[in-house]
């Protein structure tokens, strides 16, 4: 019997693990049932490699405009110890905050392993919480992990954790811009889904080194630029529904061990490249490798996963194609050629078909006659 | 999603190619529409990179922001767009008709026909606003004065976006929102949101399937985002170079004509293919024929544009960045109703979406069985004509006795109330009804007011009929639960800090 770990550096192949970050475990808890994501992350496939070389590539490409962007304001925000931050959490969100110290936790050598990275940032924001009356300090960059499906996983530190009042609060810069009070309701709720996994795995850094959980606010700062300007402001955000949705996922994605007990021993995503920095597999045999795992395609994947344009050409014909909704219209029947076949009366429904059978019919019958006085 | 709406998506899934919803088209099309394709720069809040404009599908205007960070080239842009759009808006005030109000005993004018804005999806809607809201506060004088048609513009792209929140306008209307509402993909609603898709489609190419059609649309290269952002690797690849071989240009003041038409070219080849798919889009609507009710709405568009254009003679402030208490209740409460009565009148005005309410029990279709056209109903002071109909049909039947029906092939007012359901052995359901209204006013009803025996029709609980306005307080009586009075004018009128406003 092999350690879990052994089995998904086995999955993963001679290459290093591809990096999590708030991102994509966010993305993680957006599709929690499927286990061919939950293998491939857990074991740190790098999705957008693969995708390319079997030929379904991901689009999530970034503008380099976009970019430049977000680190200018980022740095503007940050330059000269964070003094245009302060100003902002002291005027826009009445904090009396007297001195402040900053560190910043971004390793200086670059080559530091992650796990003695976690450790630093653990010793300095357990120490901290220690001292619940010190003075304010902003923790910049710090390096988290967060447990999915039994397996640590580091979290690239985009924030910075600011303790004011024995509190912790996580900050997060974002570059979209807040216009007259409003902005993307999309961007809005990234951000504060991103902002939950931050707190989440604060809080459990703290709760493992005894500390209170709660010493985490969940009332995260969100920093960005306002209305047309280059100008920060700053919002408090409640992401408690974000944490809840966080730790019901979390919790409800199986086990890593108990998903792998079911695959083939010799399951493997190896990308090592032979001289020429070709994979020396094909990509027929990775496409088998990932057929062998279960995957659970939605719509959204396409949003969230670099597999999307794969798992959704094997979803051809399947209603969960067409969305959750429609699925559902479809009383939750599997192919689309047997819900409309039912739907014809050309076909009987399964005994758990049934109910649903009857609207389908009555739909069906109303489509056919309504059809019947259309052309084209 | 309606199940049907489902269904069909699912046929479309099986015969490889959309397909219909409904029989007539529910958006009103302006015989010149006006479309506008902007495009962003990513990162930058709404700043303008790009648009092609235009009302003839073979002569566009192409127009572009060279360097989208610098603040006098996005007011140029904002001003050779306000040339495009006002230009276009004041084409419409030659042509003023009279309408008759108050029974005829008023007589008011409105125009003719109004502008139409066509925009490829939401995310132009977008756009639109958040230009409306950068440029409609600007001034012609002071710290940094801009062109006199700039704060205009941005008036008129706030009406429209205003127009755009109203259910049933069609002022201003995302081209994937009115392909939506007419056909079912065999995709997902968060990939119909892609135009060129959702065009694959409807409209593939000899020799593909909708799907394949619609999978090669997703292809960056031939098919361009249809904005407003554009698509990364565009930028990264190409347009980043170009931008900066004209910053160079301008830097050394060498071959700037040169640069800037490379750029222009570069992204031309970003929006052409999104201006073709807006007028094959826009024939295709076309070729539907229009439902009965979408003339009385459009109607109510030229009834806005009358309005804002005398608004704007009588000078006034722009619109508000945000709309005090009372007049935001009063805005809700008109969508509110326009909500209902838009989805009534396309009930009533196509049989396809009148089945969503025969599915739920709201409608029912079916054969009159039985007419007694000339049943006097005797009991009252006064004698009555109230025929009886039974209509037999196979529809599931929800309603109770006692209800009052409606019927779209009947003349307008008539009402049938439920006398008795009677379910039978083979499925069907026999409904008697009693009618009163829009027969006449003998004892004998007008030939053609009762349906005959033989006659299909449909019944419905669904009702368009007048909902009062509500009743609100003035802005002067705004409670102080909300605030009380805002002060005159205190959150329209533009300061001098809002003509400064930073773009960055
Ligand atoms: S794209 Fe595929 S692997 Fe990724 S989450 Fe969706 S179904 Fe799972």
């Amino acid at each position: 019997m092999t350690s879990v770990g052994q089995r998904l550096a086995a999955i993963r192949g001679g290459v290093q693990p591809a990096r999590h970050n708030a991102r994509t475990i966010a993305a993680l808890t957006g599709n929690p049932g499927c286990a061919r994501r939950a293998v491939l992350d857990c074991a740190g496939v790098d999705k957008q490699r693969l995708a390319a070389y079997i030929d379904y590539p991901a689009r999530f490409g970034q503008s380099q405009f976009a970019i430049t962007r977000g680190n200018a304001f980022e740095a503007q925000v940050k330059a000269n110890g964070c003094a245009e931050l302060l100003r902002l959490l002291r005027e826009q969100l009445d904090l009396d905050i007297p001195e402040v110290s900053y560190d910043d936790l971004e390793s200086v050598a670059g080559h530091e392993s992650q796990d003695l990275r976690y450790a630093r940032s653990r010793a300095l924001l357990t120490r901290a919480a220690a001292q619940a009356e010190g003075a304010g300090t902003l923790f910049d960059h710090p390096l988290l992990r967060l447990e999915v499906a039994g397996q640590q996983a580091y979290l690239e530190p985009d924030l910075i954790a600011f303790q004011h009042a024995g509190r912790f609060h996580v900050v997060e810069i974002k570059s979209f811009a807040v216009i007259d009070g409003q902005a993307d309701a999309g961007k809005v709720a990234a951000a504060a889904i991103q902002a939950a996994v931050y707190v989440l795995a604060m809080r459990r850094m703290l709760e493992e080194a005894g500390h209170d959980p709660e010493s985490v606010s969940h009332d995260v700062v969100l920093v960005c630029p306002r209305n047309f300007s280059n100008q920060p402001m700053a919002v408090l955000v409640d992401v408690r529904k974000q944490l809840a949705v966080l730790r019901r996922q979390l919790s409800r994605m199986t086990r890593i061990d108990a998903l792998l007990a079911e695959l083939p021993a010799t399951l493997t995503f190896d990308l090592a490249p032979d001289d020429q920095g070709v994979p020396t597999r094909s990509p027929a045999s990775l496409v088998a490798a990932l057929e062998a795992v279960e995957a659970r395609y939605s719509p959204e994947c396409l949003a969230s996963c670099e597999l999307a344009f794969f798992c959704r050409h094997e979803a051809r014909g399947c209603t969960a194609a067409l969305g959750k909704a429609a699925r559902e219209e479809l009383g939750g029947i599997e192919r689309v050629e047997t819900a409309l076949a039912i739907a014809r009366n050309q076909l009987a429904p399964a005994e758990d078909q049934k109910e649903a059978a009857e609207l389908l019919r009555a739909a069906g019958r109303l489509r056919a006659e309504l059809m019947s006085g259309v052309a084209g | 999603m309606s199940t049907l709406t489902t269904l069909a998506r699912a046929e479309a899934v099986v015969e490889g190619v959309a397909q219909r919803i409904t029989t007539v088209r529910h958006v009103h099309l302006a015989k010149r529409p006006l479309v506008f394709i902007p495009l962003t720069m990513a990162g930058e809040a709404n700043a303008p990179l790009a648009a092609m404009a235009g009302d003839d599908p073979d002569n566009p205007t192409l127009l572009i922001v060279p360097q989208p960070r610098n603040r006098d080239q996005r007011f140029a842009f904002a001003a050779e767009l306000a040339d495009i759009v006002i230009g276009y808006v004041d084409s419409f005030l030659d042509d003023v008709e009279e309408v008759t109000t108050n029974r005829g005993k008023e007589v008011r004018h409105r125009y003719a026909d109004a502008p139409q804005l066509l925009v490829p999806n939401p995310g132009g809607v977008g756009f639109t606003r958040l230009f409306g809201r950068s440029t409609r506060f600007r001034r012609t004088d002071g710290d940094y004065p801009v062109h006199p048609s700039v704060p205009l513009l941005g008036r008129w792209l706030t009406y429209f976006t205003e127009r755009a929140e109203h259910p049933g306008s069609s002022a201003l209307v995302p081209m994937t929102q009115a392909l939506t509402m007419h056909w079912a993909t065999g995709q997902s609603p968060l990939e119909d949101a892609q135009l060129a898709a959702f065009m694959g489609w409807i409209a593939p190419p000899d020799g593909l399937t909708g799907a394949e059609a619609a999978t090669a649309a997703e292809d960056p290269v031939t098919w361009p985002p249809a904005g407003p952002a554009t698509d990364p690797t565009f930028d990264n690849e190409v347009l980043a170079p170009a931008m900066a071989a004209y910053d160079r240009a301008v830097a050394t003041d060498s071959h700037v004509d040169r640069r800037r038409g490379e750029l222009e070219e570069a992204l031309r080849t970003q929006l052409e293919p999104t201006w073709r798919l807006m007028w094959h889009a826009v024939s295709l609507l076309r070729d539907l024929p229009a439902g009965a009710s979408v003339a009385k709405r459009w109607a109510e568009d030229r009834d806005a544009f009358t309005n804002f254009t005398e608004q704007l003679d009588a000078g006034g402030f722009p619109q508000p960045r945000r709309d005090g208490a009372v007049a935001a209740a009063r805005r809700l409460h008109r969508m509110e109703r326009a909500l209902t009565s838009y989805e009534v009148q396309r009930a009533y005005d196509d049989p396809m979406v009148m089945a969503d309410y025969r599915l739920t029990g709201e409608a029912f279709v079916g054969d009159v069985t039985a007419a007694h056209p000339t049943r006097v109903d005797t009991s009252g002071k006064k004698r009555v004509l109230r025929p009886w109909i039974a209509v037999t049909t196979t529809d599931p039947v929800m309603v109770t006795p006692g209800t009052t029906l409606l019927s779209p092939e009947q003349p307008d007012g008539q009402k049938a109330r439920v006398m008795s359901v009677t379910r039978k052995d083979d499925g069907t359901t026999a409904v008697v009804l009693e009618l009163t209204g829009g027969m006449g006013r003998s004892l004998t009803p007008a030939p053609g007011s009762v349906p005959e025996v033989g006659k299909r029709i449909c019944y419905t609980t669904l009702s368009d009929s007048f909902m009062p306005p509500g009743s609100f307080p003035s802005r002067e009586e705004t409670p102080w639960t909300h605030g009380g009075p805002p002060a005159p004018y205190e959150d329209s009128a533009p300061t001098a800090e809002d003509a400064r406003e930073e773009w960055s």
